[in-house]
């Protein structure tokens, strides 16, 4: 395990809130379910976990695998759905 | 770890970060979303070349979640939003805590660190997806949303933390100590399962006008886990992308706070809603109802509109009919807005999303702040199935519970008109002073009927 990580993972902590202050609420949900969508990035734990480990660990990570999908899948799906809805007046 | 995979990790990454960014703004959004996926791509491709690999599982895991992610995505209706966020911040917490258990299973002699990093992503992880069902289930009324609240209830959770904190030293310990700790695989098995049981102990205290402020708090957890797991498998991108889902859950977790004038820990731990009852001074004054004929009349002579959407909209599927009856009164002339509270609903953005599906221009959503200072000049300010964002107690009742809460102050309006079932106080509980102010109208009944009576008269005229 590397120390160093934990500086990477302070500096993105300030990234991310400085990234997203001022964000209008008409993009709450989509923000929400977007940035959810990345924290489906946990697969490639787990594809490491399905195709490298033994008997348990393969179990453990092919559901892991499964269940980070359908958050990857499903949020950027849902999410371009959502935004796709997001009409100007002009535009009609 | 090879030269071009870690290239191939920084691309992802400054995709994230692009792709997050952009989606802060209505034009770039979209591509936003793109960019961002885009980036999870390369990170996946990555990891999979990178060899060393048995595909078998692999591939049953992706084909199986990206179908079930497709389908549910594609057939969610979007008054089932929040049940839909919730669920996918749960299956995203729960893949991580998988990732911690395996990973635990899969080193022999973990170091104290690694140690560390896997009971957090199994406990951070666990409370995600434990937390989001419970979530859920609120939100869909499996159980009852009201808070669950029972005598000792915060000297249980310490407990439960407390042994969970101790039982997670004990693993970790194992790895600094020669000959390792006895029990310790026991001790792990503690920690998966507190883990899942703090999670319920978190969410079922709070109650359904919160829920927009848990669930932007469980899609931050569900970010940390993530990063966790990045500490746990040495790896940069799950650090980085998991940091910035934390954080943006952190920052709509404060918006929503805000927008209620209450802290964080309030909200978790106040129970709000279960003991106020009693709260508040009674309000004065008679309740004066209006039939959607008459309120037809008033509609017709309006110049300026607003109308003030709830949860009670979404319950009702009242948005289409919504969208008429402002079509309408843009044909006869008037100015309409639709002024949305941040906490209306039951996820952020609850409102905005059911609206967008009734093509409402993104022009009409204004913001509390955009129409109270002129709220004098309003001719009508609709509410429909709004309670506690429009109560005016919030600025003229000290002893209220949702005192020195922002509200939209549709009692300054010349008329308001109320849609709702009958005169039960909304989910906090709390009585509402403007059902009987002077220029206040009721219009009982189911709103989507109200309504579609109303666009049935600017039809005949």
């Amino acid at each position: 395990m590397n120390p160093l990580l934990l500086f990477v993972f302070v500096l993105a902590i300030y990234l991310g809130l400085e990234l997203i202050t001022k964000v209008p609420s008409q993009l709450h949900t989509p923000l929400m379910s977007g940035s959810n969508a990345i924290s489906g990035i946990t697969v490639v734990g787990a594809i490491i976990a399905a195709g490298e480990g033994g008997v348990l660990a393969t179990v453990l990570g092919t559901i892991a695998v499964a269940a980070a999908t359908i958050n990857v899948i499903g949020g950027y799906l849902v999410t371009n759905r959502m935004l796709g809805m997001f009409k100007s007046g002009k535009d009609a | 770890m090879e030269a071009w995979q870690t290239l191939a990790y920084i691309i992802a990454s400054i995709l994230f970060i692009t792709g997050l960014k952009m989606l802060g703004r209505a034009q770039t959004a979209k591509r936003g979303n793109g960019i961002s996926a885009i980036g999870m791509l390369i990170a996946v491709v990555a990891t999979l070349v990178a060899g060393g690999l048995d595909y078998t599982w692999i591939l049953v895991g992706l084909v199986v979640g990206a179908a079930v992610g497709a389908l549910a995505a594609r057939r969610v209706q979007m008054t089932e939003m929040p049940e839909m966020v919730a669920l996918l911040n749960g299956s995203g917490g729960l893949a991580s805590m998988l990732v911690g258990w395996a990973e635990y299973v899969r080193a022999d002699g973990v170091v104290t660190f690694s140690a560390i990093a896997i009971v957090l992503t199994v406990l951070i992880g666990g409370v995600a997806a434990s937390g989001s069902v419970i979530a859920f289930a609120k939100l869909s009324g499996r159980i009852d949303g009201k808070p669950f609240l029972f005598r000792g209830q915060k000297t249980l959770n310490a407990a439960i933390l407390a042994i969970v904190v101790l039982a997670g030293a004990l693993v970790a310990l194992d790895a600094a100590l020669p000959g390792g700790v006895p029990a310790v695989a026991l001790a792990f098995a503690v920690v998966l399962m507190l883990a899942l049981v703090l999670g319920v102990l978190a969410v079922i205290p709070i109650g359904g006008a919160d829920m927009p402020i848990v669930v932007s708090l469980l899609n931050s957890y569900s970010g940390v886990a993530a990063a966790m797991a990045g500490f746990v498998i040495d790896n940069n991108v799950l650090v980085v992308a998991g940091s910035l889902v934390g954080a943006s859950g952190l920052i709509l977790t404060n918006i929503m706070c805000k927008a209620m004038n209450r802290s964080l820990a309030n909200v978790l731990f106040g129970g709000f809603g279960a003991t106020v009852s009693t709260a508040g001074a009674a309000a004065q004054g008679e309740v004066k109802s209006l039939s959607p004929d008459d309120a037809y009349f008033i509609l017709e002579a309006a110049n300026s509109v607003v109308f003030v959407p709830g949860y009670g909209m979404a319950v009702a599927q009242a948005q289409h009919v919504v969208k008429e009856l402002a079509d309408q009164l843009v044909k006869n002339g008037a100015e309409v807005r639709h002024a949305i509270h941040p906490v209306a609903g039951r996820m952020p953005g609850h409102m905005n999303v059911l609206l967008a599906e009734a093509n409402v221009p993104y022009e009409q959503l204004v913001e509390p702040g955009d129409v109270n200072p002129a709220m004098e000049t309003v001719d009508v300010a609709i509410v429909i199935g709004a309670n506690d964002v429009v109560n005016p107690a919030a600025k003229e009742d000290p002893s209220s519970p949702l005192w020195g809460m922002p509200i939209i102050e549709v009692d300054r309006a010349r008329t308001c008109f109320v849609l709702k079932r009958s005169m039960n106080p909304g989910f906090s509980g709390v009585d509402n002073a403007l059902f009987l102010k002077d220029n206040t109208r009721m219009i009982f009944g189911d709103a989507k009927a109200t309504l579609t009576a109303m666009v049935a008269s600017f039809k005949e005229s």
